[in-house]
């Protein structure tokens, strides 16, 4: 957890990079993210029915069970990861189902010994929390909850209310990949979250180029980016740690440059 | 295991929970939506005007109230309990399915919604919705497995004929679960002016009691029909279960009539021993999928695992949350029926009846016929008949080696 309020206090916005684990040489390719200049890891826990994601990252999901990965290969790939990269934050993203299977205890003491800061759990909103949050708090992980463009201002004190590590805004209502929002919009929603929200605030959901990623940074205290690296690891395979790094250098160098939002 | 309670009709509670099951598992975005929904359908329920209008409709566009029939020859080949039969094969479309619609569609127009969308995996609750939609004039759009619109090519065009666009689902593998998965992707990207038909008794609050309540006019009708045909109540109910909303529908009314005993009937495919069944409740564990927690066919990682059944409307990997929580109390008592027995049990029911009942109320037949002999002569068993055959006969035209030219 003091790894993610590090990552979100450095001088200047920080960049968060996703990938799914088991897709690729995901040890490679998390080196790769992090080389580029990547501040937050988000590794992707794959799912047989990712409802919330697009074709790019539903293709990841099935690439990666397809190769056969299991629950004790994320939490692998998770406790290595951490070796390497001692200060990096690392966060699980996935859905209930794989987070649950065993137990939320089970899971939230597996993920803590695997060097896990946070979780973001897609289908468990707020109304559902001791599915999952109780365990996760107990065990030091930060349970990081989702804001849309559906979450009102009644609302927003619900989603704010447990949540911890950062504040995730799904800039558009859909799903992973597929839209971008307009910029105008995101600045409107993102001054109305920094006044309700403690926490900071990180952005995604189609954030594919430098250009959109350090717009975004200029008002954000982070950016997301997803599908745009997840499909070059379905387009290179174990080719493309490189060119992973290419883009997450690029990236970073936007969101970095970017003068960051008055908090 | 939940303790027995003095009530089972006062399920779910204010969060949408069954006990440990149902709930609201869905992403931010939708949680808006599902709060708006559960908000209309209280005031719809308040609302004298809307039940006159479902009533209405049930009656004169359903065909409503379905026949309550003795299957006097059947009966005579069991030779044991009487059978009787809930006929909502004789619905307009053919299966329970329209109840749940015409409910839905109802709550669609009263929120303001101008465009439908659905999931489905044989067909029956896409030709259902599409149906609604063209007597309401709104635009449908369904999603169909690719795998099925191959299989279910007659259903497929009967949704076109009705108006409705069909859109083949090529994600994941193609069937009624990922058709579900596309839905709500629909869903969360629509959100301003789109309602989910939702087709069986699960997913997440309301739609699991909504569901059942629109359906529960089987169980309603029935339970009238037997006191005035005989004086009673049957002793037993049998009802199919994929997702468990023809069975809830029946059910439902009879929870609290505790010498009414309950049978549900789940899809053994090719035997509960091997991967190739759809007995989520009997062959699965709790875990959350489509927005409840319930029982679901899945590994030891939480993947969801497919479901096989002869009979495309049970093959699911899930069951409605409700199911789940009458298990667990003992209300409810399940079993599963082969592929073979079910294939059994509908030339059983084309011979003695003169009825071609869909593949789905052929696993309740086969049930029935099981349970019915074991039963004294005036005891009395209901079953629902829940939809009929037509679209099943080049299914089981192929099992049973018949080749037929179209």
């Amino acid at each position: 957890m003091t790894r993610l309020i590090n990552a979100f206090s450095k001088s200047h916005p920080a960049l968060v990079c996703f990938v799914t684990a088991g897709d690729g040489d995901t040890a490679a390719n998390l080196d790769a993210l992090v080389d580029g200049g990547a501040d937050v890891i988000e590794l992707g826990m794959p799912f047989t029915d990712p409802m919330a994601d697009g074709p790019a990252i539903q293709n990841a999901n099935l690439r990666s069970l397809g190769a056969g990965t299991t629950t004790a290969d994320v939490l692998r790939i998770a406790t290595e990861f951490r070796q390497r990269h001692p200060d990096v934050p690392l966060v699980l993203m996935g859905y209930a189902n794989p987070m649950i299977r065993r137990g939320p205890d089970w899971f939230a003491n597996a993920a803590k010994e695997a060097g896990v800061d946070g979780v973001i759990c897609v289908d468990i909103p707020p109304e559902e929390d001791d599915a999952l949050g109780p365990d996760l708090r107990a065990a030091g992980i930060a349970p990081i909850r989702l804001a849309t463009p559906t979450t009102d201002a009644k609302r927003l004190p619900q989603v704010l209310e447990g949540s911890d590590g950062f504040l995730y805004y799904v800039s558009v209502a859909g799903i992973t990949g597929k839209q971008q929002a307009a910029q105008t919009s995101i600045e409107d929603a993102v001054a109305k979250l920094k006044a309700a929200a403690d926490l900071p605030i990180a952005v995604g959901f189609g954030v594919r180029t430098p250009e959109q990623a350090g717009a975004i940074a200029k008002v954000a205290d982070g950016v997301v980016v997803g599908s745009a690296l997840v499909e070059l690891v379905g387009e290179h395979g174990v080719d493309a740690p490189e060119k992973l790094r290419e883009l997450t250098a690029s990236l970073a160098k936007a969101v970095h440059s970017a003068a960051k939002g008055a908090a | 295991m939940a303790s027995n309670p003095n009530t089972y009709k006062n399920q779910p509670d204010e969060r949408g929970h069954f006990g440990d099951y149902g709930g609201r598992y869905v992403a931010e975005t939708l949680m808006p939506l599902v709060l708006d929904l559960e908000r209309e359908y209280r005031a719809a329920q308040a609302d004298p005007e809307f039940k006159a209008q479902f009533d209405d409709l049930l009656e004169h566009y359903v065909g409503r109230p379905s026949p309550l029939y003795f299957a006097e020859r059947l009966t005579e080949a069991l030779g044991g309990a009487q059978v009787w039969f809930k006929r909502d094969e004789l619905n307009h479309t053919g299966a329970h399915k329209i109840n749940n619609c015409i409910g839905q569609i109802l709550l669609a127009i009263r929120m303001g919604k101008t465009r439908i969308i659905a999931e489905t995996g044989a067909g029956q609750h896409g030709v259902a919705t599409a149906t609604v939609c063209a007597r309401f004039g709104l635009p449908c759009v369904i999603y169909m497995g690719a795998e099925d619109v191959r299989r279910q090519s007659p259903n497929v065009f009967r949704m076109k004929l009705l108006g409705a666009e069909v859109v083949p689902v090529t994600s994941g593998r193609g069937t009624l679960k990922d058709a579900m998965n596309e839905g709500l992707r629909d869903w969360v990207a629509n959100v301003h002016d789109t309602f989910y038909i939702i087709g069986t008794a699960a997913g997440p609050h309301p739609y699991p009691e909504l569901v059942r309540d629109f359906q529960s006019v089987i169980g309603k009708e029935a339970r009238q029909q037997m006191q005035d045909r005989i004086g009673r109540l049957p002793d037993l109910l049998v009802a199919a279960i994929g997702g468990g909303s023809n069975a809830l529908g029946l059910f439902h009314p009879f929870l609290d009539d505790p010498d009414v005993k309950m049978l549900g009937v789940e899809a053994a495919g090719h035997g509960l021993d091997g991967d190739e069944h759809a007995a989520s409740l009997l062959g699965g564990f709790p875990g959350v999928l489509h927005g409840n927690k319930t029982y679901l066919l899945q590994d030891e990682d939480g993947q969801i695992t497919e479901g096989h059944s002869i009979s495309a409307g049970l093959d699911y990997p899930g069951i409605g949350p409700e199911h789940a929580w009458l298990k667990d109390t003992g209300r409810v008592e399940y079993t599963a029926i082969t592929d073979e027995e079910a294939l059994e049990a509908f030339q059983l029911l084309c011979r003695t009846e003169g009825i071609i009942p869909a593949l789905e109320p052929s696993h309740a037949i086969a049930a029935v016929a099981k349970r019915a002999k074991e039963m004294p002569k005036d005891s009395v068993i209901l079953a629902n008949l829940c939809g009929r055959g037509d679209k099943d006969i080049f299914t089981v035209a192929e099992r049973l080696g018949v080749e037929m030219s179209s």
